[in-house]
């Protein structure tokens, strides 16, 4: 069953990102960028929902892709902490502040350069119905990632504001990304069998898109260290039950009703 | 398993590609979903069962329900049982549209998808950044004048396949279907 675990992993990141994005609908900072984020979560949801189908055929226990996304709670999801969090710097659950775009992109940026590297290595999985699901979604979070860098750039080499806004950014997220690279039981499962990443392998990859882009951006890497968060193995900051409330409450409201 | 029986087997299959070639892509209703190469095969199934097979574009693309949809009404119409299999693996790509569809997209005002590179993730050419490409090679080609003097406004239009353009020449904004 450890299989099940690490696509319950990955669809559950690409579900919480999708949805943490889609609050940008209709409040974008200009009209393409919330066309662009609104895309942006469709392919995110589009992927959780072909992992969600699939984990629901491992657990082979009349769950559903709609059960397994809005009717398990915040301590039974093993997203990354990183995409959970508001779009805005840190503050406590219930509070409410305008969202920043720049927080928004770094995440972005921190995020797909990360996937696209997994993808890409998923590709060649033993699994090879995660593997066909890995060769879809690289092509997808490829042009994520040449949207969020592309604005990255654009914000630390623009105005002053929006470079003193993307580095805010960037040393409020980088400790997050430590998550990335420590093992959960099930990745070390699904690793040894041949079916996950060793996403340690991939750090020096990712360090040098990382550096690339904020060379160019005129940025400054902060240090990544502290405490190292783990919402894949379900402790999460408290902003992914404000999340999931928002996510799963119609569904919770009209348990399986359909039109 | 008789001659006869296989002529009339692929006599079906024949009549579901002939009814299938009517159906076109809910968002860009100018190209058939062959075209498109998302109907990828016909199959009979001895108790008269048809399966379609199609391969997904977006993961997250909404037109994916409304095609199979048409799909299940069109072969039902012909008489049949008719199931949709999705296949995902080789996965989808704007390589496998026809020459007629992209010519028309561009009939239609979308510039057609150049052709995929196939890089690796931390290829320069995926993330750099650039409103105008480098090489003629890349250059989009404005559906209106056919001038390569265009550049991007927006990586993402009105569809998640497709980005914003504008042409130099002849000013006119117009739709790219990123290759895929």
């Amino acid at each position: 069953m450890s299989n099940l675990d690490y696509v319950l992993h990955l669809a559950d990141s690409c579900v919480v990102l999708g949805q943490r994005n889609a609050e940008w609908c209709g409040h974008g900072p200009i009209l393409e960028e919330d066309i662009a984020m609104a895309n942006n979560s469709l392919d995110l949801i589009g992927q959780s929902r072909l992992l969600y189908q699939y984990a629901a055929e491992l657990r082979n226990d009349g769950s559903t892709e709609d059960s397994l996304a809005y009717f398990r709670g915040p301590q039974e999801f093993k997203n990354y902490t990183l995409l959970e969090l508001p779009h805005h710097g840190a503050l406590v659950g219930y509070a409410r502040d305008n969202l920043d775009y720049s927080v928004t992109i770094v995440r972005n940026f921190l995020y797909s350069s990360f996937m696209a590297l997994v993808w890409e290595k998923l590709q060649t999985s033993k699994d090879s119905r995660l593997a066909a699901i890995a060769s879809k979604s690289l092509k997808e979070v490829r042009y994520h990632l040449r949207h969020a860098h592309d604005w990255l750039i654009r914000f630390g080499d623009g105005t002053q504001e929006s470079h003193d806004r993307a580095q805010a950014a960037l040393n409020h997220l980088m400790p997050y990304t430590q998550e990335f690279w420590t093992d959960s039981k099930f990745e070390t499962e699904a690793m040894h069998s041949g079916v996950g990443v060793n996403t340690k392998a991939l750090k020096e990859d990712w360090l040098s898109i990382i550096n690339n882009t904020l060379l160019e951006a005129t940025l400054q890497l902060p240090p990544s260290d502290g405490f190292v968060t783990s919402g894949k193995s379900g402790y999460h900051s408290e902003h992914l039950s404000y999340l999931l409330d928002e996510m799963q409450s119609l569904a919770r409201a009209h348990p399986e009703g359909v039109w | 398993m008789s001659s006869s029986q296989t002529l009339e087997m692929s006599e079906s299959v024949g009549e579901v590609w002939r009814v299938l070639d009517t159906l076109t892509d809910p968002e860009i209703p100018v190209v058939t979903l062959r075209e498109m190469g998302i109907v990828r095969g016909v199959e009979l199934e001895p108790n008269n069962t048809v399966v379609v097979v199609i391969t997904p574009t977006y993961s997250g693309c909404p037109a994916m329900e409304q095609i199979h949809d048409d799909i299940c009404t069109a072969v039902k119409g012909l008489g049949f049982q008719v199931r949709v299999r999705t296949q995902l693996a080789p996965a989808w790509t704007t390589d496998w549209m026809s020459d007629i569809a992209k010519e028309k997209l561009r009939a239609y005002g979308i510039a057609a998808p150049n052709r995929m590179c196939s890089g690796s993730s931390h290829d320069v050419n995926i993330v750099q950044f650039m409103r105008r490409p480098p090489n003629a090679e890349s250059a989009v080609e404005c559906p209106r004048c056919s001038s390569v003097n265009t550049v991007e406004t927006s990586h993402f239009g009105s569809t998640a396949c497709k980005a914003l353009y504008k042409c130099l020449d002849c000013q006119e904004p117009f739709d790219y279907f990123k290759p895929y």
